[in-house]
């Protein structure tokens, strides 16, 4: 039989519902491929074998049931260490959780156990998604399965490792400024941030509650989409999800087409800072839309270059109080509870012990931006450019179906370059961040490898919000028309682990 | 737009519950000052007469039947907490001493 952890979900899906395989089959076949390769690529924190082959066998004892199936029963899916597991221990990548065991399960993970999928367990990110490459992990990072000595993006870059190292066919991330679609470009994966409030926020420890927004990893746009299904829809938990009916992703990811689709190329994303292999794949990838019928115009976006200002000023903001329940008093780690100090006195003890730098970098920043007399100047301010940003989308949405800009201005960098430098670290995320401000859909998918290092380039689709489908439509005819000119996916370029 | 002093690191630290080492406001002083210096680039466009967003959605309060559901159990809610006592949690002294 073929390597089962080669197949797409969908393949698997199939294969598990024509008998050719069975879904505990599956779940070993991956659980063996992260016990061969995950010490060097460190996808994971946690792999829960006991849940996932209990799962697997709960599916196929279904399946000779009879019993009816949805389109993903026994795929194996791994899930962003952030989303609560019931009984399944949670630390967002951090030390203040470390050993927390969650007693309800995040929305997303509901559904994906309702529809039959398989969770192997949990993947690495930077602590609380708060940077750009896995670096930030209190765990230790994880490495970039292209190659091992660079980083895999992030803050999702244990869930975008974990496909490209063919641990699991589909992962779950979370996207604040660029967490799912940043990883994905620079593994050579697909990544799709949702419309904010198309996917539900419950269970999600929160970082940045205005711009947090879960999605699917997956390698194949159709993956993503059937993934996309599954975790989308109104939930009577989280008060920012959308009460509409979701898009029909799945058709428009069967349905590949850009005839006559109207794209705009923003001009703010190209220049200095930008790596020269890097535009020249996405130059070819937007060349290759006009080819396939779409009509493609230059778009200006002014308000975008200050999109990276108003993030890293509402983002911090948004954390100094979501992690302000970071406590030691009613879950996680405390420390120096000796008798002789104030619960004030063991909370800073315990949040200078639990916390890494990156988070008390944000807290701080947050704390300043919101304080008194800096208010107007820095928070107010960020504020009315997240209003010229939406007006620029909303201005261009008025000439165009979908946006489209490198998804990253660079190919992944070397482990440690940036470590002590967050502004060029905040770079990575520079093309990402003004969906997140607006709320719109955006997803990354592959266009090619830079001639200049080898590494994977990803081109950034944008979508109004709740137009999720275009994206999945323009990247299913792109995917397809690449993989014809390639000969084949472009993960088979990958080195072997 | 004013630098951030080593000094300022310490009072932001202590509003954020954050016991500092020394070398970490050195190290955070530099940082948070050019971080600041970038990001106060916002009120460069940032007109009087443009609305500040706080949200992509227009938040509405969402109200649900006020029904007795089932919810966690005090041991469940509990399981997480460092120090519990008679179904509580177990907290340091709130209070000082004078």
């Amino acid at each position: 039989m073929a390597d089962l952890t080669r197949l797409t979900a969908a393949e698997t899906a199939e294969l598990i519902a024509s008998g050719g395989v069975t879904a505990v089959e599956v779940t070993e076949a991956h659980l063996a491929r992260i016990d061969a390769v995950d010490e060097k690529v460190h996808a994971f924190l946690y792999v829960d074998r006991e849940g996932a082959l209990a799962k697997a066998r709960e599916v196929d004892e279904k399946r000779a049931r009879g019993e009816r199936l949805g389109p993903l029963a026994g795929v194996p899916v791994a899930v962003k260490d952030l989303f609560t597991t019931e009984g399944v221990t949670t630390t967002v990548g951090s030390k203040i959780l470390e050993g927390w065991v969650p007693q309800y399960d995040a929305t997303v993970v509901r559904k994906l156990k309702e529809a039959d999928l398989v969770i192997l367990g949990k993947t690495n990110m930077d602590e609380f998604a708060m940077g750009s490459s896995t670096e930030n992990s209190a765990y230790g990072p994880t490495g970039n399965p292209w190659d091992l000595t660079r980083v895999p993006g992030g803050s999702g870059g244990g869930s975008s490792a974990a496909i490209t190292a063919y641990e699991a066919p589909l992962a779950i991330g979370t996207d604040t400024g660029g967490s799912i679609r940043q990883p994905a470009a620079v593994t050579g994966t697909v990544g799709v941030k949702p419309t904010y409030g198309g996917v539900s926020r419950y269970g999600m420890v929160a970082f940045s509650s205005s711009l947090d927004q879960g999605g699917p990893c997956a390698r194949t746009v159709l993956d993503a989409a059937l993934l996309h299904s599954v975790i989308a829809g109104h939930d009577e938990m989280d008060s920012t999800s959308i009460d509409q009916p979701v898009p029909d992703v799945v058709a428009a990811a069967r349905n590949g087409d850009v005839k006559g689709l109207r794209v705009g190329v923003v001009k703010e994303f190209r220049g200095e800072g930008y790596q020269a292999g890097v535009l020249q794949r996405v130059d070819e990838t937007v060349e290759l839309l006009r080819e396939l019928g779409a009509e493609v115009v230059e778009v200006s976006c002014p308000s975008f270059t200050k999109a990276l200002a108003a993030y890293y000023l509402i983002a911090p903001s948004e954390c100094s109080s979501n992690l302000a329940r970071f406590d030691a008093m009613r879950y996680g780690l405390r420390v120096g509870d000796d008798g002789t100090r104030s619960a004030e006195e063991v909370t800073a003890l315990t949040r200078e012990a639990g916390f890494g730098d990156e988070v008390k970098r944000r807290v701080m920043l947050g704390t300043y931006a919101l304080s008194s007399g800096y208010y107007d100047a820095y928070y107010g301010s960020a504020q009315k450019v997240r209003t010229l940003i939406t007006r620029d989308f909303e201005r261009a949405f008025g000439e165009v179906d979908v946006l489209v800009s490198p998804t990253t201005p660079t190919t992944a960098f070397p482990i440690g370059e940036r470590a002590d430098d967050p502004m060029a670290m905040y770079l990575a995320d520079l093309c990402t961040i003004p969906s997140n401000l607006a709320g719109n859909a955006a997803m990354s998918v592959p266009c090619g490898l830079a001639p200049e290092d080898g590494l994977p380039v990803g081109l950034q689709i944008i979508a109004p919000a709740m137009a999720d489908d275009r994206l999945y439509r323009v990247g299913a005819a792109l995917e397809a028309a690449h993989q014809a000119r390639w000969g084949h996916p472009l993960l088979e370029e990958a080195p072997s682990l | 737009m004013p630098g951030i002093s080593r000094e300022e690191v310490a009072h932001l630290a202590r509003l954020a519950r954050l016991e500092l080492k020394d070398e970490e406001l050195d190290h955070f002083a530099g940082q948070l000052d050019d971080i600041i210096g970038a990001v106060a680039t916002v009120s460069d466009v940032a007109d009087e007469d443009v609305p500040p967003t706080s949200h992509p959605l227009p938040l509405t309060n969402v109200m649900r039947p006020d029904d007795v559901r089932p919810s966690l159990t005090p041991e469940q809610a509990l399981s997480g907490a460092p120090a519990q006592e008679q179904q509580r949690f177990k907290v340091p002294q709130i209070l000082g001493e004078d």
